[in-house]
Formats: C-alpha cells, sequence, structure tokens
C-alpha cells in the first residue's frame, strides 16, 4: 500500500518526503486545485524545487489539477496540465471530464488519477473514466463501507485508492454546494470550502458566534473552545434539538482497520491536509509510515499503538477521530 | 421553452405520488421526469409502477424521462440502475456517471441532471459523443457561464435549468432525517415520509438555513427563476423545470406557463412567492450566494 501524503507548500513537502511518504501530492496557487488557500501552494519556482527534492529521493510528486473549469477559464486549467506535465511529475489527479479530454489528449503517456473530486462510487463509473481517458487509478469518495469499497474494488478496471486520515468531508465530494449556497463561493469553481474571507468570530455577551457570510454555524459559551465554522461541523437546530446535524468536528482516522484495507486491495492512502502545517504533515506521515510499515509486516498480529492514536487524535478536528462511512453504523 | 417537472426528491405515500401525477396528466408542462432520485431505501412506488404512470403520462401526450439515483453506493444500487437503464420504453436521465455508463454503452440517448458536473463546453462536447440529448445546468452555475455554454452548444443537445424549487445542495452517506430522530440509516423508519417537503434545519438564531431529505441536503429557500425569464428565453433556454413540492406544483405550472407566454410578471411573482414552503431564493444565476434573492435583471 502506497502512501500518498499532501503538501501545502516546500517545507510540508520535505516533511512529507523526509517522514516516509511514498508520494506526495501538491497544488498551483490558483483555483484550478480543491485547496486555494491564501499563502498556500506552489508557484513556478517552489514547483520545480519540490519535483527535485520528491524526484532525488526516489519518490513520486503529484499535482491535483481538481476543480472544475467554467468557459472562460478553461485556459488556466490548461496551463496547469501543461506545466505540470513539463517538469515530468508522475501523476496528475483530475476530476473534471472536460481537463481529463484535453489531458488525456495533450499528453497522452502522462499518468492520469481519478480525483475524489469526479464523486465516482462505482466500478462502472470507473470504467467510463478508464475507457475514455485511460486513468491508471481512482480515488473514492468518503461515502463508501468498507465492504461496499471491497465490491468496488473487484469490479474496478485501475487500482483504488483511499482515503487513510484528515479532515472528513460527510458529503460525497464534487457534488456539495453547502458551501456556495452561503458563500458564491464553491469548491468546485473556486476550490475552497468555507472560505476564510466570509468566516466571523463574535465575541458576544455569552461567548463566541462563528459566522459564515452572516449564516450562525456555532455558539459557544464562555469557555468553550470554539472551532472553524466549516458549514457541515457546526451545531443547528432539528425540531427541539439544537446538535451536530451533519457532523461532528472530527477527522477520519483508518489505522485501526489498515489490515482490513490491505486485505480487500486497496492500492494507495491518502492523507487529507494541504492546508495543514509542516509539522502535521510530518507528525501524520510518520505515524502512517510506522503503520502502513507494521501491517505490512505483519497484518494478523498489527494492533495501533496508543501512542499513534494519540498522536493524530492531538492534530484531529475537535481532537476527534472516526471510521466515518467506512463504518455503517455512522451512516 | 417547455416546462418539465423534475423528479419528486422527497419521500411520499404511495397515494400521494398517485394523485400527483394523475394531476400531472392535465397540466401544460410538456415533459415528466420519473423515478426515485435520493434513496434506494424509499420503495412505495417501484420501477413497474414508475413505468406504469410513464405509459400513462404519454398517453397523456407527455414526454416521460425516467430519473436514476444520484449517489449509488451498494451493489445492488448498481444492478437497479442497470435495469432502469436498459428499459426499452423511455430515456433515462443520468444523475451519476454510473449511468453515463451504461447508457452510452448501450448507444442511448440520455438526459443529464443537475448533479452531473458540466461546466464547461468540452465536457458537454464530449457527452454530446456519447449520446447526451438534453442536460441541466448545474444549479450553481449562473447566467454568465449558461450564455458561453449556449453559444458553444453542439448541435442537437437541449438545455434545462432548474427553474423552480429547494436545490438539491448535497449527498451524503449518511441520513440526515434518520440522524435526527436517533436512530441509524439502517433502522431509519422510514422517517422521511413524516416530511413531504423535507425536514427544517435552523441555525441557533432561528433561521431556517437547509433542509434535510434523507441523504440529501437541500436550501431551506426555493431557487426561483422567474424574474430572469426574459434572459432565459434570449440565451435559448429549451426546458424550464420545476422540481415537485408537497402542494400547490399545479398552479406553480400553471404560473410558469403564463410567464411564457408573456403574461405580467408583477402579480404573478408575489403570487408563487406564497406558494413556496418558505420563500426564494436565487442567487445562484446572478453569481451570488445561492441563498441571496435578488429581483433585478443581470447584466
Amino acid at each position: 500500500m502506497e502512501l500518498v501524503c499532501p503538501a501545502g507548500n516546500l517545507p510540508s513537502l520535505k516533511a512529507a518526503v523526509d517522514n516516509g511518504a511514498d508520494s506526495v501530492y501538491v497544488g498551483f496557487k490558483d483555483d484550478t486545485n480543491a485547496r486555494h488557500f491564501a499563502g498556500l501552494n506552489f508557484s513556478d519556482r517552489t514547483f520545480e524545487k519540490a519535483v527535485r527534492y520528491a524526484h532525488d529521493r526516489g519518490r513520486k510528486l503529484f499535482v491535483a489539477v481538481n476543480t472544475f473549469p467554467r468557459p472562460t477559464g478553461f485556459g488556466r486549467w490548461k496551463a496547469a496540465v501543461d506545466q505540470a506535465a513539463e517538469y515530468g511529475v508522475d501523476a496528475l489527479i483530475l476530476a473534471d471530464m472536460g481537463v481529463l479530454d484535453y489531458a488525456s489528449e495533450r499528453w497522452p503517456e502522462l499518468r492520469l488519477h481519478l480525483s475524489v473530486q469526479a464523486s465516482v462510487t462505482s466500478a462502472e463509473g470507473i470504467r467510463f473514466y478508464h475507457e475514455n481517458f485511460g486513468i491508471r487509478r481512482v480515488v473514492l469518495p468518503r461515502v463508501l463501507s468498507v465492504s461496499q469499497v471491497t465490491q468496488v474494488i473487484s469490479e474496478s478496471p485501475v487500482p483504488v485508492e483511499v482515503f487513510g486520515f484528515g479532515s472528513l468531508c460527510v458529503m460525497v465530494e464534487g457534488r456539495c454546494l453547502l458551501s456556495s449556497y452561503a458563500t458564491g463561493r464553491s469548491p468546485n469553481t473556486y476550490g475552497a470550502c468555507s472560505p476564510a474571507s466570509h468566516v466571523r468570530w463574535e465575541e458576544t455577551e455569552d461567548g463566541t458566534d462563528t459566522r459564515l457570510n452572516g449564516v450562525l454555524i456555532d455558539h459557544y459559551a464562555e469557555g468553550e473552545k470554539a472551532g472553524y465554522p466549516t458549514l457541515c461541523k457546526g451545531r443547528f437546530q432539528v425540531g427541539q434539538n439544537v446538535f451536530y446535524a451533519l457532523e461532528e468536528p472530527t477527522s477520519l482516522n483508518t489505522l485501526s482497520i489498515l489490515p482490513k484495507l490491505r486485505e480487500i486491495g486497496v492500492s494507495a492512502i491518502k492523507v487529507e491536509g494541504r492546508q495543514r502545517s509542516p509539522a502535521y504533515v510530518a507528525q501524520v506521515t510518520a505515524v502512517m509510515r510506522a503503520a502502513i510499515d507494521r501491517c505490512l509486516e505483519d497484518p494478523r498480529t498489527y494492533q495501533p499503538t496508543d501512542q499513534w492514536m494519540k498522536e493524530l487524535g492531538g492534530v484531529s478536528e475537535g481532537s476527534q477521530t472516526t471510521l466515518g462511512a467506512y463504518h455503517r453504523p455512522w451512516q | 421553452m417547455k416546462l418539465s417537472i423534475g423528479p419528486i426528491q422527497y419521500f411520499w405515500a404511495r397515494e400521494h405520488v398517485l394523485d400527483f401525477y394523475r394531476e400531472v396528466a392535465d397540466c401544460s408542462a410538456e415533459i415528466v421526469y420519473l423515478g426515485e432520485t435520493v434513496c434506494s431505501k424509499r420503495r412505495l412506488v417501484k420501477l413497474d409502477d414508475w413505468l406504469a404512470i410513464g405509459r400513462e403520462l404519454r398517453q397523456s401526450g407527455k414526454e416521460v424521462v425516467l430519473s436514476s439515483l444520484t449517489l449509488l453506493e451498494a451493489a445492488s444500487e448498481a444492478s437497479s440502475l442497470k435495469k432502469l437503464c436498459s428499459n426499452d420504453e423511455f430515456m433515462v436521465e443520468a444523475n451519476d456517471v454510473t449511468a453515463i455508463q451504461f447508457l452510452s454503452q448501450a448507444g442511448k440517448a440520455f438526459v443529464t441532471g443537475p448533479s452531473v458536473n458540466i461546466y464547461n463546453h468540452r465536457t458537454l462536447r464530449l457527452l454530446a459523443g456519447k449520446g447526451l440529448k438534453r442536460w441541466v445546468l448545474p444549479v450553481e452555475l449562473g447566467l454568465e457561464t449558461l450564455k458561453d455554454l449556449q453559444e458553444q452548444r453542439p448541435e442537437g443537445v437541449e438545455t434545462e435549468v432548474f427553474a423552480l424549487g429547494r436545490l438539491p445542495l448535497a449527498y451524503s452517506a449518511r441520513c440526515y432525517t434518520a440522524r435526527s430522530h436517533n436512530l441509524p440509516k439502517d433502522d431509519c423508519q422510514f422517517k422521511c415520509i413524516e416530511y413531504p417537503d423535507g425536514r427544517m434545519l435552523k441555525t441557533q438564531e432561528d433561521q431556517e438555513f437547509l433542509v434535510l431529505n434523507g441523504i440529501q441536503t437541500q436550501s431551506a429557500l426555493t431557487h426561483v427563476v422567474l424574474d430572469q425569464l426574459a434572459e432565459l428565453s434570449a440565451l435559448g433556454v429549451d426546458v424550464l423545470r420545476i422540481s415537485p413540492q408537497a402542494s400547490g406544483t399545479g398552479r406553480i405550472i400553471e404560473i410558469f406557463d403564463d410567464a411564457r407566454q408573456g403574461a405580467d410578471l408583477t402579480s404573478l411573482i408575489p403570487e408563487l412567492h406564497s406558494l413556496l414552503p418558505l420563500g426564494a431564493c436565487n442567487g445562484y444565476l446572478l453569481n451570488q450566494p445561492g441563498m441571496d434573492y435578488d429581483t433585478t435583471a443581470a447584466a
């Protein structure tokens, strides 16, 4: 199982490589990727260094060009594909059919992976992208149980990558418009969910309100730690109850099911978090590396250590983790 | 412009569904989409029933299209989808690429629904080559993008716009209606049937914000394009889609029918708004947050 780690800047990329990532994925400094945040991502100069750093150490570099261009911006997505290809990256991670069509035609030798943003959850769906664009790997959305992932892998024409750790999207990726409904900025076209430009923290008489474009996402009592107002992780009222109606602030953590993922034939494990710090990348990569190595060595006796769980818990949203949709009762 | 009636997004009692389509048979909409697009556990109306309803509507002169499930998870859902796609009577609306694969492999013309991401001309052209006959503009795209896409639209492909309804915003593995009753999805007790327009989610300051509809999340406000009807017509939109709500859909179709024939909108718009469960929004059309409502015409 290949370990695929995120990097939003050069120090993070080095942290991923130095701590044992097999592959690192990055994006450019614009709306062509799904982590389009201020101060994040790679310019021409840093990108060249990133490619060299990874390749000199025998690791692979992937570039995510995984948002959906509208006609006026299409040239920017082409330029991102071309730039990545010209620098000899190991794979492009794409979502939009038009961009896939362009990349497969212009760079027929280049390895293409289907991004989670393409929102494909069935073997037949994967076959569409395989037959039309020659994709060589698919990243599955975080909506399938382990038995459903097993089923997809058994019929998929290409190897399957799944998410192993990081912030959890609870909606199927690439088809979630919650953030654009509230802010006008879409994860699909702009590349950011619940964008910082629309976030407000307000001190009130009895605590803190967090808002997204004016919409109250959560209210924290005095002394309660206020979290970032990601739209799907706030407390709302349904019926008579105020609760985390969609999902709690929590991160996905698959350490406990790594042997199972290996057994069903998962080819690669992805870590989420290009927007996170180099320290996060270093820590998560090191834990995942140790866990995967232990798992491959002896899957029958493998157990996640308390130390690993503690380390990953410490960098998780709300300091808690979940198996998400992999675990049926979560659904 | 033609009018279409989108698939019922909610879980209605069987009689409610049958009554609804009896009413639809006599309405002025030309196209009717039938089928379950949200949750495969909703089986009060089965494929054979949909086919029977479709035949009757066709007798009444409607073009009938069968809509497919949006989020596929279980293998059984893919098998049901395959069966739906292999029907020889009606065209299918693909709401996921899985359906596109089944239909294009079989050489059948198809429609794509609002959850298929057609954001640019290259995607549109590619799918036209696979058999796309009509596409629904993704709901978050506005008039500017629609204009660009219409200019490069392939020959023979029709464009449909989601014209009225609570917006389908997201789909999940998790059932939020069941969760709101503290039930797991596998034991949901079909709670959705209690909410024929979805279950309201409010912020902690009582803003009615979203609506829970099983694994789907919708806008609480109803997206309405009536203020921009002239622009949509000028852009060559072929079909306006009205998404069914628990009551009042018949009158809503009449209002759209009057409007497309040039009736004065000043009295129609307030009447239309009075029929909505909560209120109107149209921000997406004008490149604003989807929840906004703006009565000004587009630039």
